[in-house]
């Protein structure tokens, strides 16, 4: 029986930690690019899209991931998807900031 | 535990103070190196490409920051206090938070609001995701969005709401309500004892977001 | 399109598997429910999610279930509901 890494009612699993996360500028940020990327009338893909896309990451990732890790791969996933960006263009935006990451 | 965890979801009600302890801290805490980078390539190009501006994210960041559960809390101090407002709040849910608050849900998802009673008592989730009332009140906290509380709480209600410090008496009904779809829920809470001759504005301090997804009650005054 | 089912309605949530998006979850297929509240029609996520329109709009419903259907055993006054897209459910006699 297939089920998706998200579909998680009933799956075992250990006790809720209920430490408060402050959120953090990436946080922030992510939140933001998600919520004018799907907008409802100024966007370009839907929050169903953005489910869809975090869903199809592998087990492992889901589970590594923080949740706007996710979220910023799966951003990523689609405006490639809907060519707002080309795998081209992320790859040397990319390379040029972890360039100047480790100049510094 | 709990009841530290109740202050501190209590605290989450100040505003007015320009140093806020509450906003965010720590660039990047948490968050990998990879992450950063992506969410700073995403943003860089997607503005150098006019996708959005820069100022466009500044102001989604500022509408969202802007919901919080306070506002919630005040819909339902409203909600205790005046019976005919109570009754609009339930039958067409976004049209009397937006006239009370001024808030515009327009292009939000649809909401309703469920009646906590000395019956019955809802809890509310989304297994599948993290589904949540964001446009009243605010980014659901870390443990919503947990793989345990997403997967628990369908399966032994009772024993999570324990871990909240929660405890419903076996014979009310708990209704564990999974936000599967384009519906987001609010709990109305119960409104306890000892507050009959509060104001407005003193049962707003009372009322916690915890409260208004389920997770806890709404303690009186005399704790 | 106009809903097939009404408040009170027996329904039985589809046991189905797709390997596409969906809004069902796993834990509620098979699984019989009575219908608490119709809420409308609306765009279908499985659609949506593909960048397709979601047309035709699919009615959708609150559905009640009793814990001991969905788990197996018994937990005093429990109750799950879920929303769940028509073309999910079908009459249950």
């Amino acid at each position: 029986m297939t089920r998706g890494v998200h579909d998680l009612g009933g799956q075992p699993a250990g006790p809720v930690d209920l430490a408060e996360h402050e959120r953090t500028f990436f946080d922030q940020r992510v939140d933001a690019m998600m919520r004018l990327l799907a907008h409802p009338e100024q966007g370009h893909y839907t929050v169903d899209a953005m489910r869809r896309a975090i869903e199809s990451l592998p087990r492992d990732e889901y589970f590594a991931l923080g949740y706007y890790e996710r979220w910023v791969r799966a951003i990523r996933q689609l405006v490639v998807e809907k060519g707002l960006l080309t795998e081209d263009e992320l790859d040397r935006k990319l390379a040029a900031l972890r360039a100047e990451a480790h100049r510094a | 535990m709990p009841a530290d965890h109740h202050h501190h979801d209590h605290t989450h009600h100040d505003h007015g103070d320009a140093h806020d302890p509450h906003a965010p801290v720590n660039e990047a805490h948490g968050v990998s190196e990879e992450s950063a980078l992506l969410e700073r390539a995403l943003r860089e190009l997607l503005i150098e490409k006019n996708v959005f501006g820069a100022d466009d994210l500044r102001r989604q960041i500022e509408l969202t920051e802007s919901r919080t559960p306070e506002l919630g809390a005040r819909v339902v101090a409203r909600a205790w206090t005046d019976p005919q407002y109570k009754a609009r709040l339930l039958a067409e849910p976004k049209a009397a938070i937006e006239s009370l608050l001024g808030i515009d849900l327009n292009l939000t998802p649809e909401l309703t609001v469920v009646e906590n009673t000395a019956a019955r008592h809802h809890v509310i989730c989304c297994t599948l995701c993290s589904c949540y009332p964001r446009a009243v009140l605010g980014i659901p906290p870390a443990w919503y969005k947990s793989p345990e509380y997403r997967a628990r709480v369908v399966r032994e209600p009772r024993a999570v709401l324990g871990e909240f410090g929660t405890r419903v008496p076996d014979d009310v009904e708990i209704r564990v309500v999974d936000s599967t779809a384009d519906m987001r829920y609010i709990v109305l809470p119960l409104r306890p004892a000892g507050t009959e001759r509060m104001n407005e504005d003193e049962l707003v301090t009372l009322i916690t977001r915890d409260s208004m997804i389920g997770v806890s009650v709404v303690s009186g005054p005399s704790r | 399109m106009k809903p097939s089912f009404a408040p009170g309605d027996k329904v039985k949530v589809r046991a189905a598997e797709v390997s596409t998006h969906c809004r069902t979850p796993h834990y509620l297929r098979g699984k019989r429910g009575v219908v608490a509240r119709v809420f409308g029609a609306f765009p279908n996520p499985e659609e949506l999610a593909y960048h397709r329109l979601g047309i035709p709009y699919q009615p959708l419903y609150q559905i009640e279930f009793d814990f001991a259907e969905v788990w197996g055993r018994t937990e005093r006054a429990t109750v799950i509901t879920a929303d769940l897209f028509q073309h999910w459910l079908e009459r249950d006699r």
